[in-house]
């Protein structure tokens, strides 16, 4: 709890306390904590002077400002027309597979959680994938086993 | 106001500047279509359905953001326009429940008008309800529920909690198709930080914020709320002589239309099936039903056979002036005593004796609207938006409105959200905090010469008191910074106009009267004294205790301040009454109970009170009762304190009763009686008269509460034109010495009400609180009010609601102090203090600071003031019931 204090104090100095710091205090703490804690968005709402009903609005807008608890590795797969075509269900199939969880969870050492997402931007070279913020592309199942088992050591 | 002329479908308007085109239509009964359009709110332009043509602009315009401007030529109608609205509002409707016959809004909404104006197309919606989702109904909040399949998203109360409320419980959440109206965390509504107050359930335009009571009443009664100082006025109504409803009335002054939870829900006690219906009689031990006739032939019997020093009475600020007038009366004419007081002595006594001799009178200098115009607000000591809901709002409307707010208070409250200096002093430290900034104030040359010259005496005395509250000294005493004394000092001084607000924060300590004069010294010094919007506003707690004093409720004073030891004012009253008065000032609330553990007072009649949880140190007050002679009671319900009686006697509430309150500005409003009473209660003025009568004594023959103002207008000047007739519609605020006297809105505006007409500066120095924390009781314990309980809770504790959303007490303490003390939130402990103990769970918040814990005093199952200290302000006679020292103990398991 004090280290969210002492996080969002930081961004805060970073950043300023307008309006307009809003998204990037959140998402400095999503980059630091890869969700927004309760005590988080509480903590920035009283900092900018802003209600938290309205911290938690935008939040919830934005599908990368994550709400509920998230793995250090955030897959998202994108669901959206192209990749979908071009075997989005096979890499679902094989996160599934390696990280025995379904969309929407988090494995059991907070390490992995997968979600799907609409478009990322990488069409042209679908089926696509996010982790954190690096973009992996053209995938093939054994692309994917491989750039996956690499994170699992990390 | 400057006119604009403008032209709508043909017709010329004539309209003030400023207007919106949508409002000034709306105003010459021209229909504008519109959903998310409220006159309290500032327009939000959401739901597109208000749109207009103006000549000379392309396309259409939204007339809810558009103001009116000269010679503009609008058409509400057109072909284009019905085409886009009727696209728009099948959009609505695709997401809406189409569902009307059972919705309790059903033909009281607004979609329902707009669609009846616009029209739809049924086969085009057909199409688009396909991908209709369905949310789950939040039933969570015990008065109300939203339904999400309802909302039309037009953001009305969303803007409600945040402009009206500034609660800002709700906004929206998600996006696009999934947007829906949330709270933080999208949590049910009770567990978000709304208030319950229900503003945005009135305004909801559709049926998806609506009430959980759904009986409609079959008239309704305009009265007073009886929850507050603040006396909001509400229509109650009613249905085959229940209590169904309550709504804020939007022509008062006071309110505005605004109620917050108590008012609005906090009815339910009124039908009870706990309220007493008869008169019960102890026998043996146990209490009987009886009548009338025998319970007063016993009260007859032993009243009479106690002499006059061994009888006193405590009249309750919850009954009318009536009623409180009649009870004195009774006291001092029949029973021959002075020996009344009431609750007024445990909250403001300090106002009463500090602000006198300061000021000359002990009220609210300014009205409750004054405070919008104020440029600087400083509130100290007051929780105000739990204590006085409704100021609250006044509050932040004045911080909307560009003011600065300054709070000092102890804990973190609610309003200093809306704070721009916020000093969280220790407890007990005022004098010092409030010298300090004068000190300030002086070595800056911020004080107001002119008004200290001409309008002040004891200017010298005070500045040499003040060479001891340096900076230095402040900032050690009171824990807070230097740089926040000096930054409230300065606005206070120089943001004119200021108004400063307390409440018990001041009062309930050792040295009230001292803080008063302190509080009053600091006004006095800037001039912000005796003009509008500007002045000391102690805010007084219950309904009408501003009235109870009034009507001479009080051991010194006969009604209308006028001293008993006076000589011309007992004479007065010995002519109006017939009667030989008693030459001598009573006793107090406090002493009385002293003298009746000595067993010097025998009798005592007690109307509307509840000691054994109100009065500190209450294992005092359970000895001393347990030691009286007879003891009447005469309340609605049967409280801790009514079990000691000998004799309970059942009295109307607030709404089965005729007379008059008068609020914290000194208004007194009329209250009316909406149901006929329930079992065999009385009117309080008619028990005690019928008392009287059968006694044997003269001038009690009244027959309604209009015979006793009048005759309260001959004895009390400042009600000497207060009449029934003239506050039909609105109160009125006194001093008003005659019929046509307007009402006073603020005190001392020419001169002051002192003998001399000069404000007077006192000399101060800091004393201590009696009992600080040492190492055997390491806490400081001080006391505050929940925004759902008012006072002991023998009335809100009978609304279901309020009981579900504040059901038991909690002990809130600082996350460092449970740390140490290996204590977690929700755990139960023991709280001993070095005259009592009780049992209470832990709430950990940062709302307190470290060292210091919290409990308020509504819960009987947590008799808090079985802790707290019975030292008393010596000139006030308060107990200072904020400050204490206490130790938590880990239970055993
Ligand atoms: S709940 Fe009612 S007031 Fe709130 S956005 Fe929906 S329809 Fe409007
Ligand atoms: S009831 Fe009052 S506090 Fe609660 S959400 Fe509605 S307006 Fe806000
Ligand atoms: S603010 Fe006071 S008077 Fe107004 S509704 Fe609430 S309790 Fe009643
Ligand atoms: S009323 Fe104007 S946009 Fe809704």
């Amino acid at each position: 709890m004090y280290q969210i204090d002492n996080l969002v104090k930081d961004l805060v100095k970073q950043h300023g306390r307008a309006r307009e710091a809003l998204m990037p205090i959140l998402q400095g703490v999503v980059a630091q904590h890869n969700y927004l804690t309760d005590e988080a968005m509480v903590e920035v709402a009283k900092e900018l002077d802003l209600s938290a009903a309205e911290v938690y609005g935008t939040a919830s807008f934005y599908t990368f400002l994550d709400t509920e608890p998230r793995g250090k590795y955030v897959i998202r797969v994108c669901k959206t027309i192209t990749c979908a075509m071009k075997g989005k269900n096979e890499i679902i199939e094989v996160l599934q597979e390696m990280l025995r969880i379904n969309v929407g969870e988090t494995t059991l050492n907070d390490k992995f959680t997968i979600l799907e997402t609409n478009c990322i931007g990488w069409c042209h070279k679908a089926p696509a994938i996010l982790i954190n913020d690096t973009p992996y592309t053209d995938l093939t199942r054994e692309k994917l086993v491989k750039i996956i088992k690499e994170y699992m050591h990390q | 106001m400057d006119m604009l002329s403008f032209n709508i479908n043909g017709k010329l308007l004539t309209v003030g500047k400023g207007k919106t085109i949508l409002e000034a239509a709306l105003e010459n009964s021209i229909y504008i279509p519109n959903l998310c359009h409220h006159p309290d709110l500032v327009p939000s332009g959401n739901c597109r359905m208000c749109i207009v043509e103006i000549e000379g602009r392309r396309g259409q315009i939204i007339s809810c953001t558009t103001p009116v401007e000269e010679g503009m030529v609008v058409r509400t109608d057109s072909q284009e326009i019905s085409h886009v609205r009727q696209t728009t509002l099948e959009l609505i409707h695709a997401n809406h429940t189409q569902d009307c016959t059972n919705c309790s809004s059903n033909s009281a909404c607004e979609l329902q008008k707009v669609t009846a104006y616009v029209g739809v197309n049924e086969e085009r919606l057909g199409r688009l309800r396909r991908t209709r989702q369905h949310y789950n109904i939040d039933d969570s909040n015990p008065f109300f529920s939203l339904d999400h399949n309802k909302c039309i998203m037009c953001g009305i109360c969303i803007r409600t909690c945040d402009e009206v409320q500034g609660v800002n419980a709700l906004d929206y959440g998600f996006r696009g198709f999934n947007t829906v109206v949330s709270t933080f965390g999208d949590k049910p509504i009770k567990e978000s930080v709304c208030e319950s107050c229900g503003e945005c359930v009135v305004r909801c335009p559709v049926g998806a914020l609506t009430f959980k009571e759904t009986r409609q009443p079959t008239f309704e009664v305009k009265t007073v709320c009886a929850y507050c100082g603040v006396g909001c006025n509400i229509y109650l109504g009613v249905r085959g002589n229940k209590i169904v409803s309550s709504r804020g009335d939007r022509d008062s002054i006071v309110n505005k239309g605004r109620l917050c939870v108590k008012g609005r829900f906090g009815y339910e006690f009124v039908n009870h099936e706990d309220r007493l219906k008869v008169p019960l009689i102890k026998k043996n031990g146990t209490f009987v039903e009886s009548t009338w006739e025998e319970a007063f032939s016993i009260i007859v019997e032993k009243f009479s056979a106690v002499e006059s020093k061994q009888f006193a009475a405590f009249t309750s600020a919850k009954m009318t002036n009536e009623d409180n007038y009649v009870i004195q009366k009774f006291t001092r004419a029949v029973m021959g005593t002075n020996n009344i007081d009431h609750c007024a002595r445990l909250c403001h006594a300090p106002t009463v004796s500090g602000l006198v001799q300061s000021l000359g009178s002990g009220a609210m200098t300014n009205s409750i609207d004054e405070f919008t115009n104020a440029k600087t607000i400083f509130s100290i000591g007051s929780n105000t938006t739990a204590a006085h809901p409704i100021i609250g709002l006044h509050i932040k409307e004045a911080k909307r409105k560009g003011a600065k707010i300054i709070v000092a208070n102890p804990k973190e409250i609610d309003l200093c959200r809306f704070a721009d200096v916020f000093m969280q002093q220790y407890p007990g430290t005022d004098v010092v905090l409030l010298m300090g900034m004068m000190k300030v104030i002086i070595d800056e040359h911020l004080q107001d010469e002119e008004f200290i010259k001409t309008r002040t005496e004891g200017y010298d005395e005070f500045l040499d008191s003040l060479t001891d509250f340096d900076l230095d000294t402040t900032e050690k005493i009171t824990g807070v910074p230097k740089g926040k004394i000096i930054e409230a000092a300065r606005l206070y001084a120089t943001n004119t106009p200021s108004s400063l607000v307390y409440a018990m924060g001041i009062t309930q300590h050792s040295h009230g009267t001292d803080n008063v004069l302190a509080v009053s010294n600091l006004a006095l010094l800037t001039g912000s004294v005796g003009k509008e919007s500007s002045g000391i506003n102690p805010l007084r707690g219950q309904n009408n205790v501003q009235g109870a004093c009034d009507m001479g409720g009080l051991p010194d004073v006969y009604p209308g301040y006028q001293k008993v030891t006076k000589p011309w004012a007992k004479e007065k009253f010995e002519e109006h009454w017939g009667v030989k008065l008693d030459p001598e000032e009573g006793l107090t609330h406090t002493e009385i109970f002293d003298e009746i553990e000595k067993g010097n007072i025998k009798a005592l009649y007690q109307v509307g009170e509840n000691p054994i949880l109100s009065e500190a140190d209450s294992n005092h007050v359970k000895r001393a009762l347990a030691n009286l002679d007879f003891f009447v009671v005469q309340d609605i319900f049967m409280t801790e304190t009514a079990k000691y009686a000998d004799i309970v006697l059942p009295a109307a509430s607030f709404a089965e009763k005729d007379g008059t309150f008068t609020n914290t500005e000194r208004r007194v409003q009329r209250v009316r009686k909406a149901v006929i009473p329930e079992g065999e209660t009385k009117d309080d003025w008619w028990i005690a008269s019928e008392i009287a009568r059968r006694m044997g004594a003269k001038g009690f023959d009244y027959e309604s509460p209009n015979d006793i103002m009048d005759e309260i207008n001959r004895v009390v000047p400042i009600y000497g034109g207060i009449t029934f007739e003239r506050i039909e519609d609105e109160g009125l605020q006194w001093p008003c010495p005659t019929t046509n006297h307007p009402g006073t809105k603020f005190l001392h505006g020419e001169k002051f009400t002192r003998p001399n007409g000069l404000g007077k500066l006192f000399p101060l120095t800091y004393k201590a609180s009696i009992e600080l924390p040492d190492s055997e009781y390491p806490l400081l314990l001080t006391t505050d009010r929940s925004l759902y309980h008012y006072h002991t809770s023998t009335m809100t504790r009978k609304v279901k609601g309020l009981e579900i959303l504040d059901g038991e007490e909690f002990l809130k303490v600082n996350p460092e102090d449970a740390q140490q003390m290996e204590i977690s939130d929700g755990e139960y402990v023991t709280v001993r203090s070095r005259r009592g103990d009780v049992r209470v769970k832990i709430k950990i918040t940062r709302i307190v600071p470290k060292g210091i814990a919290s409990l308020t005093f509504h819960f009987h199952e947590t008799p808090t003031n079985e802790l707290t200290i019975c030292a008393i302000d010596p000139v006030a006679k308060i107990p200072e019931t904020k400050v204490c020292s206490i130790r938590v103990e880990k239970m055993e398991t």
